[in-house]
Formats: C-alpha cells, sequence, structure tokens
C-alpha cells in the first residue's frame, strides 16, 4: 500500500495517471450521458400525473446525488491532507468544490424549473431544497476562504478544517431542516407521495446516476490537472511539458 | 501538564478575558445596542400591527440575536492575534483546546448571557406573548453558546485575513441554520402552548458535541492562522 501512497505524493505521476484514465473516462461518460438522456427524455413513458415534465429527474436527481457525495469526497480528501500531509489530496479538495458547487446548483435550478409546472411556484421552503442550498452555501464558503488567504498551504488547511466542520454538520443540518419543515406542514404543496418508479423509469435513471458520478470525477480530475500544473509551474517538469506541448 | 494546573490556567486565561471587557464597557453595550436597533428595524419594516409582530417575533428575536452574535465573533482573536498574545499561547504548554475554550467562554458571558437576559424587554416591545418568555430566555442562554462556539471555528480559521469580516459571515451562517430552527421553534412552542423543553433538549445536545469538537476546530484553525 504504501508505495502507492508515496506515488500519489507526486505531481507529475498523479498528474499523468489522471491524464491516463480521463482518456478512457471520458468517453465512456460521454456514451452514459447520451445514451441515459436520450432514453430517459425520448424512449420512457410520460408519467400518468405530471406527463412529461417528470423527465427532468433524468438531470435532477443523479445531480442531486452527486452532490451530495461530492461534498463527502471533498472533506474525505481535506481530512486526508490534514493528517498524512499529503500536497495531492488538497488539490483534490481544491478541485472538488467548485465542481460540487455546480452539482448542486444545477439540483437546485433543475428543480425550480421542474417546480413551476407540478406545484405551480419556482420555490418551496421544502426541507430538502432548503438542505441542497445550504450545501450550495458550503461548498461557496470553501470556495471564498481559499480565494481569501494568499498563502495557498495555509488556504488549503483552513479548507479542510472547514469542510470537515461541514462534515459533522450535514446531518444535523439535513436532520434540523427536516424537522423543521414538519412543524410547517400545514399549509404547503402535498407531494405526490413516495410511489415506487416503475422499472423502465428506474433504469435509465440509475445510468443516469452513474454517468454524473463518472461526469464528476472527469471535472474533478480536470481540474486537479490544472491546479497541478498551476502549483507546478516553476518546476522542471511542468516547463518540459509546455515547451513540449508548444513545438511546432 | 497535570489536569487541575490546565484548568486553573483556562480560568486565568477567561478572568483576563473579562477584565478587558471589563475595563472596555462600551464594547459590551455595543452588541446589545445593535440588538435593540435592528429589532426597531422590524417595526419599521413589517409595519407596528401588534399582531403581526406577535406573529414574527420569536423569529426576529433569534436572527437578531444570531446577527449580534456573528458580528461579535469576527473580534474573539482579533486583538490578540495582532498583539502577538495568541502566539505564545500556542507556544504554552497549555493545552490550546482550553485556552480557546477560556476565550469562548467570555465571548459568550460578555454577548450571549446579557443579551439573553435584555431579551424580555424587546420581547414585549415586539408583543410577544408572555408565557413564551421563559423559553426565549433559556433558548437564547444555549443557543448564544452555541453560537459562539461556532463562531469561533469562522473566527479561527479568518483571524488572518485583512478582510475577514465578510467572509466569515458566509462561512459561519450556513452552519448557525440549524440553532435558529430549534431556538425559533422552542419559543414558538412555548407561545401556542406546547412543551418547549424538547427543543430546548436538543439545543443543549447540540451545545455538549460544539464543546467537544469546536475547541478542536478552533485550535486547528488558530494554528494554521498563526502559521500563514
Amino acid at each position: 500500500m504504501w508505495p502507492i501512497f508515496h506515488k500519489l505524493g507526486s505531481p507529475p505521476w498523479l498528474y499523468a495517471i489522471a491524464g491516463s484514465i480521463l482518456r478512457w473516462l471520458l468517453p465512456i461518460t460521454l456514451l452514459a450521458l447520451v445514451t441515459g438522456a436520450v432514453w430517459g427524455l425520448l424512449f420512457t413513458q410520460p408519467e400518468r400525473i405530471q406527463g412529461n415534465s417528470y423527465r427532468i429527474i433524468y438531470i435532477h436527481v443523479p445531480a442531486a446525488v452527486v452532490a451530495l457525495a461530492g461534498y463527502y469526497v471533498m472533506a474525505l480528501a481535506g481530512a486526508v491532507s490534514l493528517i498524512w500531509r499529503m500536497k495531492m489530496a488538497d488539490v483534490a479538495m481544491k478541485a472538488a468544490a467548485p465542481v460540487g458547487a455546480a452539482f448542486t446548483f444545477i439540483a437546485l435550478f433543475t428543480g425550480a424549473i421542474w417546480g413551476k409546472p407540478t406545484w405551480g411556484t419556482w420555490w418551496v421552503w421544502d426541507a430538502r431544497i432548503t438542505s441542497m442550498l445550504i450545501l450550495f452555501f458550503l461548498y461557496l464558503g470553501v470556495v471564498a476562504l481559499y480565494e481569501a488567504f494568499d498563502n495557498k498551504e495555509a488556504a488549503s488547511k483552513a479548507c479542510a478544517v472547514l469542510s470537515l466542520v461541514g462534515m459533522v454538520n450535514i446531518p444535523i443540518i439535513y436532520k434540523s431542516v427536516d424537522w423543521w419543515y414538519a412543524l410547517h406542514q400545514g399549509a404547503t404543496i402535498k407531494f405526490t407521495g413516495e410511489s415506487s418508479i416503475d422499472s423502465s423509469m428506474m433504469y435509465p435513471l440509475l445510468l443516469m446516476i452513474g454517468a454524473f458520478y463518472a461526469l464528476f470525477t472527469c471535472c474533478l480530475l480536470l481540474n486537479m490537472r490544472v491546479e497541478i500544473l498551476q502549483r507546478e509551474s516553476r518546476t522542471q517538469w511542468v516547463k518540459k511539458l509546455a515547451t513540449k506541448a508548444g513545438r511546432p | 501538564m497535570t489536569a487541575p494546573a490546565a484548568g486553573q490556567f483556562c480560568l486565568r486565561l477567561l478572568r483576563r478575558q473579562l477584565l478587558l471587557a471589563v475595563r472596555r464597557p462600551v464594547e459590551i453595550g455595543n452588541p446589545l445596542l445593535f440588538f435593540a436597533m435592528v429589532v426597531a428595524l422590524f417595526p419599521l419594516g413589517l409595519g407596528p400591527a401588534p399582531g403581526t409582530l406577535a406573529g414574527f417575533a420569536s423569529g426576529v428575536l433569534w436572527i437578531t440575536a444570531l446577527l449580534s452574535n456573528l458580528l461579535t465573533s469576527d473580534a474573539v482573536f482579533r486583538s490578540d492575534f495582532e498583539d502577538g498574545s495568541l502566539e505564545q499561547l500556542l507556544l504554552a504548554p497549555q493545552p490550546l483546546f482550553l485556552s480557546v475554550l477560556a476565550y469562548i467562554g467570555a465571548h459568550w458571558l460578555t454577548t450571549g448571557l446579557l443579551l439573553a437576559l435584555v431579551s424580555p424587554v424587546f420581547a414585549l416591545m415586539l408583543n410577544l406573548s408572555t408565557a413564551a418568555l421563559g423559553a426565549l430566555v433559556a433558548s437564547l442562554l444555549i443557543g448564544t453558546a452555541l453560537l459562539s462556539l461556532i463562531g469561533g471555528i469562522g473566527a479561527s480559521l479568518t483571524v488572518g485575513l485583512k478582510r475577514g469580516g465578510m467572509l466569515i459571515s458566509l462561512l459561519i451562517l450556513p452552519l448557525y441554520m440549524p440553532v435558529l430552527i430549534f431556538g425559533s421553534a422552542a419559543v414558538q412552542a412555548a407561545v401556542s402552548g406546547l412543551p418547549a423543553g424538547p427543543y430546548l433538549a436538543i439545543l443543549g445536545a447540540m451545545l455538549c458535541l460544539a464543546i467537544a469538537l469546536a475547541p478542536l476546530a478552533m485550535a486547528a484553525g488558530l494554528r494554521i492562522s498563526i502559521d500563514a
């Protein structure tokens, strides 16, 4: 296990391995995304009550699932960088924050679009929506904190601490918002109930969830490669890489 | 370092912080004045009808307390960071865990505690039902301590930054939200004649968790800020 650990600490190695993973993961992701989207959006039946508007779940649900998982990726990477002082772990943490924020935003945005025809309003202070909004704030807080430090090493450590604090808080936030909504249940919109999803609708959804996980990984790796190049811009191997690429 | 000695050190630190605060009474008064002013804004914005105000009172009081806590949190470590005494504290053999607890304790005693004690006056001005005053004070007593601890994490991470003020609110407001939910729910419950106990118990549980974990995060945050 330890050789891998040492290699993970080496920027050129990680840069190269991320590149070779992307080479096959990126096409697979695109294929899965296109297949899942076409299958879900065109070839499934309209839902009995919501008609065609339900189809947004093929974007909305995967984005929401990955947005939540992304926070844990970020926080765990932060923990690894704090505990084992692995520089590359905080590259991963830094790279995960904006990607996670983007997925959270997609989930909120598509939720609003779906809410308008279904609930008749763009926004409801529903427990899940509210906790996703708070998650979005948590992501942006990490991004903002990173940008505020001039010393980037301190920035990564501070962000790692913050994302760990957030990780402890996410279940508390989730439970508390859940409870708060239950208190105010009376006047709000009723949901269609947790009807079990038909398998013809479920398979494309599962494919899309897988595709979104892969998409998250691709974005993360791409972001990490950029971050590695930026951090190592003064080193020999990056200069060599740059001149090799720039040569006609 | 034996446990009693560390405890004694922590108490001395607490005394020092309180003494510093008492020497500048205006700074103790400022958060209360802020609280009063923001409370006065709401009738102006929402209209003075007693019914409207009573409906919003629990939320208004809690949000105002939260904001006033937020604004003072930024300063918890700042002056000691600037004059270098924080650095000495980091070098000291006493566990940083306890030292930061003393800072937060002093912060709570000079802001949250006083705020909770004067809150009934403002509650009456906002027409909150008198049956809920007890729950308001109790929820603010526990809740502001919790807010001070969470705010301290934000303060420790941003103390080295020149433009920390805005940033700290972005970092810790999302973490304040559960406290706000249970705090104002306790008051709401008391208003509608339900027991506020369960909400206070949850706040208390969160406080215990925060006392155990927040000092760790604060100590880590301070070390990072000093290194930067």
